[in-house]
């Protein structure tokens, strides 16, 4: 560890702060101009956040203490998640206390407990939404790690930064099975981060809501917290995809060009990501709920072939 | 002669000491307070000093003694070894946190009388210690059956309901069907030389055939005490019918006597391991994982769900074993070793969160008066205490990070992850699907423990009488402590733990992860290098720490921190009831729906028509009526062709003895 390398961590969790609200508002813009309406300014998700930091918190008779400490655990969380995946530079001295296994982990602990909050009123919508959360939860997380399984044996590691330097900079190869886990990851990703197919993040029509039933009791600075950690994680999300299938363009070392080089390639990588996403969930309806096992079922099937393809195609060559 | 006195007198004094507690229980059977405030604290006393001489002897040459008691040719022979040590040390840390418990547990005009129940639990405690430093088939099989004895009896603890006794029955049956095949088994391995001590068995070189014999046979014998499907129906009956401490103590300790059991014949007793039993441990092993856990999300008594959940984690455990097997077979001792680690890790883990988890229930139970989720709620502003612990107790059985149950089931994905070049091409492809299967078993933890934890907890109370619930007193609450204590710190500091596993690893596989880790910081888990893996938990919680305490600081400094009460919102409807909730059943109707395959279902659906609308779910288990009733079934016929020979009548008898006089004069002719 050296003072370069963490500056480069901390300027790697300010970024992930700056720029996750700033996804989202890119992902809505991109989706109202798809589906013909006036877009949102690209700032609006910070708009809201000022917004919402500003009012007075609105606790329900019920909270106990764990309603208001789950935001803050859940946004510590998807920070520790942002700050473990290499979004400019691979050179992150807070990368060894998590490897992609428990990374996975932390997205459960986040879940865990925004799912516990959900339950915590003792309303109709809340204990529904936490039932669907973990329900989608538990299908999507083993398909995550096939995921991640795959892009492990390839380079022989489970660290995530070991993983990014082996597949950006050593020779091109086409991995076949890296196109399995690809399609995977995307489904998977769909569904973790109350996307179209399987949630619908602009709806509050109570029988469809999964994510919106959850956070239905919240307000204030801790809705302000939960939209900031839904937005780190779908930022999360979009750099790990990125890291894993499409890492050209992370620096290696903490070298400032490199760096500098790695900000338009992320902002780039992140816009087209972005667009493709709103492009999906405009071109798509949502499911009904118990169609989603079968959505991520197919992707725990596609990331098991992945697995497979490497392990009896790949590893003769 | 103190300065002679070895670890394992040392534990031999313990074990008395917990037989003279139990025996003074005896002397005022009646009197709860000298019980519970007296014995029972002394017994943790005695539990500690087992866990710390344990922990002490860890890595020291074997040590063995002779007991002159036991038949007049075979006097019980005794041995404390690491693996033995391993599991003394369990069962010493655990009883502490137990023991300390159950003297504020049980109260005066319960079922068995205090003295009574005393007595039954020091001997259970003894005896499992004996279990563990048998060195011959005949001293372990008077401790496991003293075991299995002094469990049943404490299962049967409030023997008036009918369903107690039922459970404590079917646990005392197929107890005795695993003793059976532990028994047999201990005969293949002696290979009729007569000699009945471990070593005996070590020296034998049994054929291929015999030894798997003997394997399938100890595999039969030790799972059904550790709850492997198909001989697992016990569990989910006996742990909800004992009492909360019993049912930690049978679910945290005993069935790790059973791990212990299978560990020591298939890695020390029985010689080189077979390949194909890997896959066979592994396959049964994923299956009662899966088993389990299906069942206990759907179950709607907190202990049965606890109890499936305690058959899920002996499922890893046999997963981990069966992959150890496998690599151990084809001399790949290094991941070997990563398995056979988080065999080790997943045991104590699972001791202390399970442990952890029953007693909090058992605290539930005693301010509530109800097992049922569907009457429970909200408790978490009644029972703080218990709630906040509980809270580690559900995160660490879902296996999440930064607890304990996270650090084993990281060992194991990562044995899984760098399996390649198995010389069998067909194992090569099984291994990754069972490490996707391990990763669905985590995931669908997550969903029971949710369940568990929300609804007895969270939320509205479901019940007016939940209002008057109590916290724990004092004695209980320090015995949870210590318990959540063991689960932290079991998942922050894993390498010191496994530096200390490590020399039982080394012992019975000849290699160890010791140097690896040695070569990193104490707060770094890498068991192969930090490039291919690595772990810090004490990074992982500071990070979280700090993001949660700088951002509140942040948001109270640039905004401010107001907050008023309202009634909730609920998307504006009006009623919001208790009944509203999803009830337990509600919860897990996914589930059901999605795996309706796994249950067999009993529902009534409630029709417009009705008088008096219900909905009831029943689900049971599938082997109950695939395999038991057929047997029960069969041995029913079998006996009513017996009985039809004992007609009653002495002329009859008569014939028989005279026909078998005839037959033997006919066959046995010189």
């Amino acid at each position: 560890m050296n003072i370069s390398g963490l500056l480069g961590q901390l300027f790697a969790i300010v970024l992930a702060l700056l720029l996750a609200p700033l996804l989202t508002g890119w992902v809505n813009q991109c989706r109202a101009w798809l589906q013909n309406r006036t877009a949102p300014p690209l700032l609006q998700p910070y708009y809201m956040l000022h917004k919402l930091f500003q009012k007075d918190v609105v606790l329900a008779d019920g909270a106990s203490p764990l309603f208001r400490f789950a935001p803050f655990v859940v946004f510590g969380c998807m920070l520790l998640a942002c700050a473990i995946i290499p979004t400019l530079s691979t050179d992150l001295p807070f990368a060894p206390a998590a490897d992609t296994i428990a990374l996975v982990g932390v997205f459960g602990l986040a879940r865990i407990f925004i799912s516990l909050a959900a339950m915590d009123i003792g309303t109709s919508f809340g204990s529904l939404g936490g039932r669907r959360e973990m329900l989608v939860g538990f299908l999507a997380e083993p398909a995550l790690l096939m995921v991640i399984f795959t892009t492990a044996m390839i380079s022989q590691s489970t660290s995530v930064a070991t993983i990014v330097e082996t597949l950006a900079h050593r020779e091109f190869i086409i991995y076949p099975s890296l196109a399995f886990a690809g399609v995977a990851f995307t489904f998977v990703s769909f569904a973790e981060n109350a996307r179209v197919p399987v949630d619908n993040p602009a709806t509050h029509l109570e029988l469809t809501m999964i994510h919106e039933a959850m956070i239905i009791e919240y307000s204030g600075r801790h809705l302000a917290l939960i939209e900031l950690a839904a937005s780190l994680k779908l930022y999360a999300y979009s750099c790990l995809g990125l890291a894993l299938f499409f890492p050209w363009g992370i620096a290696e070392g903490a070298s400032f060009v490199g760096l500098l080089l790695a900000i338009p390639a992320l902002v780039g990588k992140l816009a087209v990501g972005g667009a493709f996403l709103a492009g999906i969930e405009t071109i798509n309806a949502k499911m009904r709920i118990f169609r989603a096992p079968e959505f991520l079922g197919t992707a725990f099937l596609l990331a098991v072939l992945g697995l497979l393809v490497r392990l009896l195609l790949e590893t003769r060559v | 002669m103190p300065a002679n006195l070895l670890f394992i007198d040392a534990l031999l004094i313990a074990a008395c000491a917990w037989l003279a507690v139990g025996l003074a229980g005896l002397l005022a059977p009646r009197n709860t307070r000298f019980i519970s405030k007296t014995l029972f604290p002394f017994g943790a006393v005695v539990g500690l000093a087992v866990g710390v001489v344990a922990l002490c002897s860890l890595g020291n040459t074997p040590e063995t003694a002779v007991l002159v008691i036991g038949l007049p040719d075979l006097p019980f022979h005794l041995r404390l070894d690491n693996l033995t040590a391993i599991f003394a040390l369990l069962l010493g840390f655990v009883s502490v946190g137990i023991s300390i418990y159950a003297a504020g547990y049980f109260r005066k005009g319960e079922g068995t009388a205090p003295g009574l129940l005393c007595l039954e639990y020091h001997v259970f405690l003894a005896s499992m210690l004996l279990v563990l430093l048998a060195d011959d088939a005949y001293a372990f099989m008077v401790a496991w059956e003293s075991m299995a004895l002094s469990s049943f009896l404490l299962v049967t603890t409030d023997h008036r309901h009918a369903e107690i006794r039922r459970a404590g029955y079917l646990y005392l049956l197929i107890a005795h069907i695993g003793a059976i095949a532990t028994l047999l088994s201990f005969g293949v391995m002696t290979a009729n030389s007569g000699d009945y001590t471990f070593a005996g068995m070590r020296a034998q070189e049994l054929s291929p055939f015999w030894a798997s014999v003997a394997f399938l046979l100890a595999l039969l014998g030790f799972g059904a005490k550790a709850g492997l499907l198909p001989v697992h129906v016990w569990l989910p009956e006996a742990h909800p019918a004992a009492p909360s401490p019993v049912s930690a103590m049978m679910s945290g300790v005993m069935l790790k006597t059973a791990i212990y059991g299978l560990l020591r014949v298939s890695f020390d007793l029985v010689g080189t391991p077979l390949w194909w039993w890997g896959v066979v441990v592994l396959a049964i092993g994923l299956a009662t994982a899966i088993f389990g856990v299906l069942y206990a999300a759907v179950q709607s008594d907190m202990k049965r769900l606890l109890a499936y959940s305690s058959i899920e984690n002996i499922g890893l455990i046999a997963v981990g074993i069966g992959l150890t097997l496998i690599f151990h077979a084809y001399r790949m001792e290094a991941l070997a070793a990563l398995a056979m680690t988080a065999v080790f890790y997943h045991c104590l883990a699972h001791s202390g969160f399970k442990s952890l988890l029953f007693l909090c229930t058992g605290s539930v139970l005693h301010a509530t008066k109800e097992r049922s989720l569907g009457k429970l709620g909200g408790l978490i502003h009644r029972m703080p205490w218990v709630a906040w612990l509980a809270l580690a107790g559900v995160i660490a059985s879902a296996g999440l990070p930064p607890l304990s149950g996270f650090i084993s089931e990281w060992l194991l994905l990562q044995a899984f992850l760098f399996s390649p070049g198995l010389p069998h091409p067909w194992l090569n492809m099984i291994v990754p699907v069972a490490a996707a299967l391990v990763a669905l078993v985590a995931a669908m933890a997550g969903f029971a423990m949710v369940k568990f934890y929300g609804i007895i907890f969270l939320g509205q109370m479901r019940e007016e009488n939940l209002k008057d619930a109590h916290d724990a007193g004092v004695w209980e609450r320090v015995g949870l402590v210590w318990l959540g204590l063991v689960t932290v710190l079991l998942g922050v500091l894993p390498s010191m733990v496994i530096l200390r596993l490590d020399t039982a690893t080394r012992q019975l596989l000849g290699t160890g992860l010791a140097d690896r880790l040695q070569a990193q910081g104490w707060w770094m888990l890498a068991p192969i290098s930090p490039e291919r893996a690595s772990y810090e938990p004490m990074v992982f919680l500071a990070v979280i720490a700090a993001s949660v305490l700088v951002g509140r600081w942040l948001v109270h400094r640039l905004y401010h921190g107001r907050t008023r009460r309202s009634p909730a919102w609920d998307c504006g409807y009006h009623f919001q009831g208790p009944r509203a909730q999803d009830t337990a059943e509600g919860f897990s109707q996914p589930i059901r729906r999605i795996f309706e395959f796994m249950f067999r279902m009993d529902r009534h659906f409630p029709t417009a028509r009705d008088e008096k609308p219900y909905y009831s779910v029943k689900v049971e288990d599938h082997f109950w009526y695939w395999l038991y009733l057929p047997v029960a079934r069969l041995a029913e016929a079998i006996s009513a062709l017996i009985v039809r020979l004992q007609g009653g009548r002495i002329a009859v008898y008569l014939l028989y003895s005279f026909l078998t006089l005839i037959v033997l004069l006919v066959v046995a002719r010189p």
